[in-house]
């Protein structure tokens, strides 16, 4: 990615545009360096989900029809909640990777013809790093160093961050994604796409002790993640049961538990590999009330604090944009005037932060 | 006025700029790379005019039909300028610009896109005699061969859907043909021409309610599709 130095946005809000997959998410933040929830002034969002259900899955072509769709009605609602005109922006933040090139590209075009319309700087911003920072739009924000967790639909990485824009990949998954095995395990117990939350809630109706499955790649060295073999277990155990309501909610009780503890182990690790003592949860599967719990409880026995975004902004969201853009504004990075995404986008790559 | 045209629809990546009564532009064929070039082509076009961004009047943008990512790319930019100045967007056809491509003042013209996957993109108007189109059909996307055309005493065909499919068009033509060009495309300066006219007409849009034209609509299968296929 190229940057360049240009002026600094001082004070101004910066807009942030999200549409890398299947949700459309705007916001508008003002840099607060010393407390960046409380710079938030609005944020809008608008998910895909239904759209896509009918077709089992993210269609790539109808997600970015449907984000040009949304992305202006959105933006007009940030700024009527803000009270803010769009001459007030000192900047523009947009995803600009990783993710679907499509959904990418109407969000970075919009976003880099505002900018240009307006004659302020804009950002392309890594949605990883977006993620990993929304944790700081909370009280009690978590200064670098620290261990993020990002699990959701399209990633499990384990990510040390020594600064910001400082990024090393502790672990990654082999296969599956976390939540992507939350998904693919809903269907094959017949829950409908996507059947990863109805899961979770399924769970908390299991029972404690009625399936047990295996904690993959706990019982050797290392941070990495493979999720795929557990959903062959899920498979045989239900094809293998009496298939009632009470089974399947025992069953996922046990998947559950299964990935929660897998997840938990690598976590205590990695902190340990990187000597650091704050552990931060990004992604959608870190809206896991299981998995915010366990490692709430290993951080009170390990002597590490976990930080959770709100559940709001463990999904995709246009306030994570907004930061992540507007942090990397304040530092003096800018793109130039050409629209560039990056469907697929290595974090440790980018330029730090300061 | 002042209104600046964008038209990004097919391997050609255009933007014009309608200054008083002058129009000016820049085209160049740059498949892949249109993302790159419209902001600078359109800030050479504003300095070349020796006028701001805020003195627009209105953005104008080949909506489609076209190349999916190409047609929203050109609507994306129009939307985000047009909000950020707070100035209405016109969009036109990409069929219609491309038949001003036409040279012939009578023939009727068939405007005709490659749509790939063995399909066209086509619409056909005659000139208007004041510079403008009338339009003779509704613009659709069909297989070359089940074209169907309206009556004319000769037909001037312009487009990439003629390079790809000639001899199947030729075919199609419900009178002779005058002309024909496979290696013209919609040009973002037509667009300003037709916007200009949709403007002073009162036809602009709020930036949201501009949207992109694609005719190819069925896109995916639903799993109830998949199940019957």
């Amino acid at each position: 990615m190229d940057t360049t130095q240009i002026s600094k946005p001082v004070g101004k809000p910066v807009l942030g545009i999200e549409t890398s997959c299947d949700e459309t998410g705007v916001a508008l933040l003002r840099w607060e360096p010393d407390a960046p929830g409380r710079g938030l002034l609005a944020h809008t969002l608008y998910s895909q989900i239904k759209l896509h259900a009918d077709y089992g899955g993210v269609v790539p072509e109808l997600a970015s029809r449907d984000h040009v769709r949304k992305l202006l009605p959105l933006v007009r609602e940030a700024l009527a909640q803000a009270g803010l005109a769009p001459a007030d922006l000192g900047g523009v933040a947009y995803t600009a990777g990783p993710g679907l090139v499509g959904a990418l590209l109407v969000g970075a075009s919009a976003a880099r013809a505002m900018a240009w319309a307006l004659g302020v700087p804009a950002i392309g911003v890594h949605h990883m790093e977006g993620h990993l920072l929304a944790p700081l739009l909370e009280d009690d924000p978590p200064a670098p160093p620290f261990v993020a967790l990002l699990v959701s639909g399209g990633h499990s990485l384990l990510v040390e961050v020594r600064a910001i824009g400082e990024y090393r990949i502790l672990g990654d998954t082999l296969d599956d994604a976390a939540g992507e095995a939350f998904d693919k395990t809903a269907k094959l117990m017949g829950l409908p796409y996507p059947g990863g939350p109805a899961l979770a809630k399924l769970a908390m109706q299991g029972r404690a002790g009625g399936y047990r499955f295996s904690r993959p790649m706990t019982d050797r060295p290392g941070l990495d993640f493979s999720f795929s073999g557990l959903k062959t277990q899920v498979l045989l155990a239900w094809q293998k049961s009496d298939q009632s309501e009470q089974t399947r909610a025992d069953i996922a009780r046990g998947f559950e538990e299964a990935i929660v503890d897998t997840l938990v182990i690598k976590c205590r690790r990695a902190l340990e590999a990187a000597g650091a003592r704050r552990l931060v949860i990004a992604g959608g599967v870190g809206a896991n009330q299981r998995l915010r719990a366990e490692l709430a409880a290993a951080g009170a026995k390990d002597g590490f604090k976990a930080y959770f975004p709100r559940l709001a902004f463990c999904t995709d969201n246009g306030a994570m944009i907004a930061l992540a853009g507007a942090i990397r504004l304040a530092a003096g990075q800018s793109q130039d005037e050409t629209v560039q995404v990056f469907p697929r986008w290595d974090l440790e790559t980018l330029p730090p932060a300061a | 006025m002042n209104l600046l045209a964008i038209e990004t629809a097919t391997e050609a990546c255009s933007v014009a700029l309608v200054h008083g009564q002058e129009v000016i532009a820049r085209s160049e064929l740059a498949p892949r790379r249109h993302a790159e070039l419209v902001l600078p082509m359109a800030d050479a076009l504003l300095a070349e005019a020796g006028i701001g961004r805020h003195a627009l009047d209105a953005i104008a943008v080949g909506r489609g039909p076209g190349a999916f990512t190409g047609v929203r790319l050109g609507v994306s930019l129009a939307q985000g300028m047009a909000l950020a100045l707070d100035v209405p967007v016109v969009t036109v056809s990409s069929l219609a610009a491309l038949a001003l491509e036409a040279q012939d003042e009578d023939a009727a013209i068939l405007a005709v896109i490659d749509a790939r996957m063995g399909e066209i993109y086509a619409a056909s108007y005659r000139r208007d005699g004041a510079g403008g189109l009338v339009p003779l059909d509704d613009e659709r996307v069909c297989h070359p061969q089940a074209l169907s055309l309206p009556d004319a005493a000769q037909w001037q065909v312009v487009g990439s859907g003629w390079a790809a499919y000639a001899d199947v068009l030729r075919g199609r033509l419900t009178g002779p043909l005058q002309a024909a060009d496979g290696a013209c495309y919609p040009q973002a300066r037509h667009v300003a021409e037709l916007a200009v006219r949709e403007f002073q007409a009162g036809r602009a849009h709020a930036p949201e309610l501009a949207l992109p034209v694609y005719l190819r609509d069925k896109v995916a299968l639903t799993l109830a599709e998949q199940g019957k296929a």
